[in-house]
């Protein structure tokens, strides 16, 4: 019972992180119906300037919880700046575009962002430092559920909410669910839709930075190519929630994290990814739709 | 003036911003020091203000060509009138193909291996461009079938000890069954989620091949696989390279035939128009599945052939050589070299492969172009070095006619 539950709350953490990631592409596919390949990225840079700020902070000497904030404060505003030149760049020119162009264009925006990482610092795997302290009163339960994983937890649920709220309650939020339903309506009734999607990558940057710093210390390292599989990995989570909903992306990130954890916990670690790719083939030929997704007939 | 100036100074100023944690900060953990590159920031600063001219000044051009474009005025380069007439190409073709026959003769061993894997990224190119240029069913996962090919020839080898040349078309075959067995579950996917899912095809190929031990061998891979033979001759190293680089050579020629004859062929059209747009094609009554299977089934058909060629040049192949770098290598090959055009796609792999191969300074920085090329060569001329010629059909009765309708 106890391996269950360390099994359950492992899936759960790390479908809480796939969760944030998907949040990114199923909101922008929902808006501009483009699979951001380069998200993925922008987690992975988002946790290396988390880590290079912490780096500096603890060799200046400051300690513990400020150096955890600080360098997830400031590696939220990088990831942000990042996802907005990366629109502005890479997919503001190709709109109208046949839909191959953007995607190419994001797939060579991913292999870009990696190789600059790579040059720009190192190919090793970098410690990054333990920021999240262990609290004493997790301690009785500390061989199923640690404190890291609390934080992190806790931390992709206020921000769920928040989103939650920015989307439902806001003005921005309704120009931005004006944006998904239809572009051009949208723009006839004054939306601005071009900032609505700048909006858009930067929220969605914001949210995969906050990931990339939560997984960065729990894992304890980061390497340049860290960004490719978990974007990958939370793609599969939005779509099989239905990409383009936000709830299921939730939902989706859960199940997938969940699905890795039992399956590498009861049959075998080495083929976790296998498992991965397998639920996705699965879901796209039973439901290609995804679980909350709703399908469109497509009209001529 | 001013405006541009301004524009650029603030470009300039965004990406020094932008870049500055990544290119100018390094923190050595161990020594606990932080290292500060301040050259890199003015670099950035210069290149980005100077690349930010460049790129207004190649929107502007591009808005001016669709505008020409949006006239309905079909403008022909001058490559392209070259490229139609007929004398010229079958002269060409001659030259290209006699230095292609005496370069191993004139240049040593080194220069034919570094040939011969651009010759196989040429009909990887190929293969890769039936489905992606020609069907527009984009595959991340093209990688697997050239897989495939490898180690059926390396397990065949090993276990059976099998010739190259009965395995040369049980490989294409192999790879050519693996497209049809992983083209019937993404059949009714669209073009994004048909990428992905061919992404997760290319890795779980590769991750099989890591684990599966009993089968592959793991991560250490097969060694010790034989070189094709010539009438049962042992050949010298430097002759069984110039023997391999003629196989290769006849492997282009033939693959470049059968793609050439098959985009003109009922078939080809159908992909095209597939290509084109799917709904239309089902009302002209063509049959989708049939049409993405075959696609699918002949460009893995190349990979599996030349994977074949690859294990028996490279005598040791293991997971390491079948990433998704290989897959983005390929792809940017027929992307840059011009979708659906057999000659963009040749030109497109000597220029990737050979380019970095003979500026080993520049190839640390090579997939770093690579990515940028992909998304510059989309947005400024996402019909490639050499765009794809229409097939074009006049009418040859008199206009009169057509006008009186």
């Amino acid at each position: 019972m106890e391996y269950f539950l360390e099994l359950f709350f492992g899936g759960l953490t790390r479908g809480s992180i796939y969760a944030l990631i998907a949040l990114g592409y199923t909101m922008v596919y929902g808006i501009i119906q483009l699979i951001n390949f380069a998200h993925g990225e922008i987690y992975m840079i988002g946790a290396f300037v988390a880590l290079i700020v912490a780096g500096v902070c603890t060799i200046y000497g400051l300690s513990g919880v400020s150096i955890l904030i600080l360098a997830g404060i400031i590696a939220v505003i990088y990831a942000c700046a990042y996802g907005y030149t990366l629109e502005k760049v890479a997919y503001r020119p190709l709109r109208g575009a046949p839909r191959l162009s953007p995607l190419i264009s994001a797939i060579g925006m991913s292999i870009f962002l990696q190789n600059y990482v790579l040059l720009a610092q190192t190919s090793d795997f970098l410690p990054f430092p333990r920021l999240i302290p262990d609290f004493l009163f997790m301690e009785p339960v500390a061989h199923i559920i640690g404190s890291p994983e609390l934080v992190i937890l806790i931390t992709t649920f206020i921000t769920m909410i928040l989103l939650t709220l920015l989307i439902k309650k806001t003005k921005v939020g309704k120009a931005m669910r004006a944006t998904q339903q239809d572009m051009n309506m949208a723009r006839l009734v004054g939306v601005n839709v071009d900032r609505i999607i700048s909006l858009t990558f930067v929220i969605g940057s914001a949210l995969a930075a906050i990931g990339g710093v939560l997984v960065a210390s729990y894992i304890g390292q980061v390497n340049f190519y860290i960004g490719f599989l978990a974007g990958v990995k939370a793609f599969t989570a939005a779509v099989l929630g239905g990409i383009g909903s936000i709830p299921g992306a939730v939902l989706g990130g859960l199940i997938l994290g969940w699905a890795e954890s039992f399956a590498a916990g009861y049959i075998s670690s080495d083929y976790e990814d296998v498992f991965t790719f397998g639920l996705l083939v699965l879901i796209l030929i039973l439901r290609p739709a995804g679980l909350l997704g709703k399908s469109h007939k497509q009209k001529v | 003036m001013i405006q541009n100036l301004k524009q650029s100074l603030i470009v300039s100023v965004w990406f020094v911003f932008l870049t500055f944690p990544l290119m100018v900060v390094r923190v050595n953990t161990m020594d606990q020091v932080v290292i500060w590159r301040w050259m890199n920031m003015v670099w950035v600063a210069i290149g980005s203000f100077i690349l930010s001219y460049l790129w207004r000044y190649m929107l502007a051009r591009q808005q001016v060509r669709k505008k020409v474009a949006d006239e309905g005025v079909e403008i022909r380069s001058r490559t392209q009138l070259l490229l139609e007439d007929m004398s010229f190409r079958y002269k060409a073709m001659g030259i290209i193909l006699l230095a292609a026959l005496v370069f191993p003769l004139v240049f040593d061993t080194y220069q034919s291996t570094i040939m011969i894997s651009a010759l196989i990224y040429v009909v990887l190119g190929l293969g890769l461009n039936i489905s992606v240029g020609l069907a527009g069913l984009l595959d991340l996962g093209y990688v697997a079938f050239f897989g495939v090919g490898a180690y059926s020839y390396a397990l065949l080898n090993h276990h059976f000890d099998l010739g190259f040349w009965i395995t040369l078309p049980i490989g294409g075959i192999l790879g050519c069954l693996f497209g049809i067995v992983l083209g019937f579950p993404i059949l009714r996917l669209r073009g994004d989620y048909l990428a992905i899912v061919t992404l997760g095809f290319g890795m779980i190929f590769k991750v099989v091949m890591e684990n599966w031990d009993g089968l592959s061998f793991g991560p250490s891979g097969i060694a010790n696989i034989d070189k094709p033979s010539f009438f049962g001759m042992d050949l010298s190293l430097a002759n069984s390279t110039i023997y391999i680089y003629y196989i290769m050579i006849a492997l282009v020629i033939f693959t470049i035939l059968v793609t050439n004859r098959l985009k003109n062929s009922r078939i080809g059209r159908a992909w095209i128009a597939m290509r084109e747009d799917e709904i239309a094609c089902v009302a002209m009554g063509i049959d989708i599945a049939r049409t993405k299977l075959s696609a699918y089934a002949l460009g893995a058909f190349w990979a599996g052939m030349v994977g074949v060629l690859f294990a028996s040049k490279t005598t040791f192949i293991n997971p390491a050589s079948f990433t998704f770098m290989e897959s983005a290598i390929i792809l940017s090959i027929v992307v840059l070299g011009g979708m659906g055009s057999i000659l963009g796609v040749i030109i497109g792999a000597f220029f990737l492969i050979l380019l970095p191969e003979y500026m080993r300074a520049f190839s640390e920085y090579r997939m770093l172009a690579f990515g940028a090329a992909m998304v510059l060569m989309m947005i400024f001329r996402p019909q490639g070095i050499i765009s794809n010629l229409r097939q074009t059909y006049e009418y040859k009765g008199s206009k009169d006619k057509i006008n009186n309708g």
